[in-house]
């Protein structure tokens, strides 16, 4: 088996001392900024990757990656123990979670939390190192024709399966494109859209200025408007007989948590949807087709178990198209994605055969990450019961500062804090009316791609626009794409069929 | 929330509408055997937004959307919000000034004090070491100098200890 050989291969990289520390401290971190309410995954890798330039690169993604495992296991922990989710991905935690808590079993809720996410975790893992190699060989065929149409289609899923306003979902792609195109022309090499010759204007935006201006900035607003009292904690007493009953329990379950594992590493490979609505449907069909519905809802265990795998596995899942194809699967595979474009390692097939060792080292370190998380989220509860009593002004003054100073710290400019402040006043008004910013992040990071592979193939082809639809990958994807473009239309049209006898309102 | 969705969709109008007035800067058209030119992308995406949000608008009279919802189901937390907003702007316009740990630690004194109401016990602690903590992190470890104002003579000795 190669692939065996290439994972032994990267284990040595990821078991190296440095690497073990950073699992443990970017697990240990994430575990902890999941936990906090208003504060996921998203937000804990904005904030904290201006900070990893502390690492050398490879090391740095690690870390990241291993926060983004962290915050999905911690998100389950201010579910249970305040009912409010610690992370949006964390919602469909709280149904069973925080009955079981007013139950007084908040420490076996915690520790089938923590068991779903290992087993959500590690199975999605196992498929993500089987599918990585054939997706990045099938990459290789790429040529810019089908990576603009990728591009294409990663939008056009949050305009067909994204679930939110159609129109605000356009706006804020498109918003997120403009963005990304000022700067100096990729091919032309003039400065466009500086205004009014603003120098601050020439090296760009980065992803990382909005990033932390919606992530962070605009986050901290949200939080500060929507969470004014103080949530009660519940207590949650951990004993080792609580731990074998929790394990016992758990092992009835492996149906929901397979099934919640496939679903969630299939689900988070697309790029509107995610961890939320993945653990969303997991919680469903767990209680469709348990023997017991009526039980949900009210404190069963099932119900903790099969969000947590799902939105564990769909975190791993949304890796896979980001490293072999270089189109993240969520907001914050985005933010990993633009980091490493940051260090010169550009994700997508030929990494692959450059990096083999950063490639594989990274993999293995999800395998070490997941075992990392599992025990000291267990081992870590009581501390975690007492964090949670912070206040959140104290974590407002701390994320602020750090968004001041890791905004300033990648490029040293005060241009980019005052972007930071501005995208994150904007963000939150947006985020208000019902504007997704998940698109508008991805599409700040991927909008060079896009202008530049659509520019690319049509100088290669010269100026033909049929080089998107000749050839048959492209083909392909700008035909999905025109379907999921128009998967709204067809839904108006039959709710307007459906409701056509109604008078008008 | 009808009035606010209705003022973003005219801001965002507004926003599209400038971006495509600076986009004209470079060709926006077709060249003959290349593709798009330089300010193409950035001026048709812009109108496409532009598209968009004039949809929202115009839609907003048709099908009143949101009616009956506030923007800010709870008044009271309006004078915080913007509070915060204002001292962040604050910070980051004082801070070429009188520098960024100056600036940083005001910032979290007015705002534990302010808005969280704390004792001065936590706030000195707090606005202590994170100072502390950002000079070692960015400034020693990472080389990156933080902007210092009026303060840099301060830092001079500092300097000479750590570098």
């Amino acid at each position: 088996m190669e692939i065996l050989s290439l994972l032994a291969d990267g284990f040595a990289t990821s078991l190296t001392p440095i690497n073990i520390m950073v699992v443990v401290i970017g697990v240990t971190a994430g575990l902890f900024i999941g936990a906090m309410p208003g504060l996921g995954s998203v937000n804990g890798v904005a904030i904290v990757l201006p900070l990893t330039f502390i690492v050398p690169p490879s090391s740095a993604i690690i870390l990241l990656a291993a926060i983004y495992y962290g915050a999905m296991y911690g998100g389950a922990i201010s579910s249970i123990l305040l009912g409010i989710p610690g992370a949006s991905t964390a919602v469909a935690t709280t149904f069973d979670g925080r009955p079981m808590a007013q139950q007084g079993k908040a420490g076996l809720a915690l520790i089938a939390a923590a068991v779903a996410s290992f087993v959500g975790g590690t199975i999605s893992v196992i498929l993500f190192t089987l599918f990585a190699v054939p997706l990045a060989d099938l990459a290789l065929a790429f040529g810019p024709a089908e990576e603009f149409a990728l591009v294409l289609m990663a939008f056009t899923t949050f305009v067909g399966l994204g679930g939110d306003d159609v129109m605000k979902t356009i706006v804020m792609i498109c918003l997120g494109l403009v963005l990304s195109t000022v700067g100096l022309d990729l091919i032309s090499g003039q400065p466009r859209l500086i205004f009014g010759d603003l120098p601050g204007f020439y090296s760009g935006i980065s992803f990382l200025v909005l990033a932390i201006g919606v992530y962070g900035v605009g986050e901290v607003l949200y939080t500060i408007e929507t969470s004014r009292t103080a949530p009660s904690v519940t207590a949650a007493k951990l004993t080792m007989r609580a731990l074998g009953e929790g394990i016992r329990e758990m092992n009835k379950l492996w149906k929901t948590m397979s099934f919640g594992s496939f679903l969630g590493f299939f689900v988070g490979m697309l790029p509107a949807a995610g961890a939320t609505p993945a653990a969303l449907m997991s919680y469903g069909l767990a209680k469709t087709f348990s023997k017991k519905p009526e039980t949900f809802g009210r404190g069963n265990i099932e119900g903790v178990a099969a969000p947590e795998t799902a939105n564990n596995a769909a975190s791993t899942g949304s890796l896979l198209p980001m490293l072999t194809l270089g189109i993240p699967g969520s907001p914050t595979t985005a933010l990993l994605l633009g980091g490493m474009v940051m260090w010169g390692l550009v994700p997508g097939p030929m990494l692959f055969i450059e990096e083999p060792d950063f490639v594989w080292g990274l993999i293995s370190s999800l395998y070490t990450a997941n075992v990392a998380a599992v025990v000291i989220n267990i081992a870590l509860i009581p501390l975690f019961v007492w964090a949670l009593r912070m206040p959140f002004s104290v974590l407002c003054t701390v994320v602020l500062v750090l968004c001041i100073v890791g905004g300033y710290a990648p490029s040293q400019k005060l241009h980019d804090v005052w972007l930071i402040a501005g995208f994150g006043i904007a963000g939150y008004v947006l985020r208000k009316a019902d504007y997704p910013l998940a698109p508008l992040v991805l599409a700040i990071v991927l909008g060079p791609l896009m202008e530049k592979s659509f520019r690319q193939a049509l100088i290669s082809s010269q100026g033909d626009m049929m080089t998107f639809v000749e050839r048959p990958l492209s083909a392909t994807f700008v035909g999905l794409s025109v379907l999921f473009f128009v998967l709204p239309v067809i839904k108006l049209v039959r709710q307007r069929k459906s409701k056509s006898p109604a008078p008008a309102e | 929330m009808l009035a606010a969705d209705r003022i973003i969709a005219l801001a965002l109008m507004g926003l599209s509408i400038y971006f495509m007035w600076h986009a004209t800067v470079l060709p926006i058209g077709w060249e003959e055997g290349a593709g798009p030119g330089g300010g193409a992308f950035p001026f048709w995406l812009s109108a496409a937004m532009l598209a968009a949000s004039a949809i929202i608008l115009i839609r907003s009279f048709i099908s009143h959307p949101h009616e009956g919802e506030r923007f800010f189901p709870d008044a009271d937390a309006i004078p915080q919000v913007a509070g915060v907003a204002g001292l962040l702007i604050a910070t980051i316009a004082a801070i070429p000034f009188v520098g960024a740990y100056v600036a940083l630690m005001a910032f979290m004194a007015i705002y534990l004090r302010v808005f969280g109401r704390h004792g001065w016990t936590l706030i000195a602690i707090l606005t202590l070491a994170t100072p502390v903590f950002l000079f070692f992190f960015f400034e020693v470890t990472l080389k990156i100098l933080l902007p210092k104002g009026l303060t840099e003579p301060l830092f001079i000795p500092l300097y000479a200890a750590f570098f």
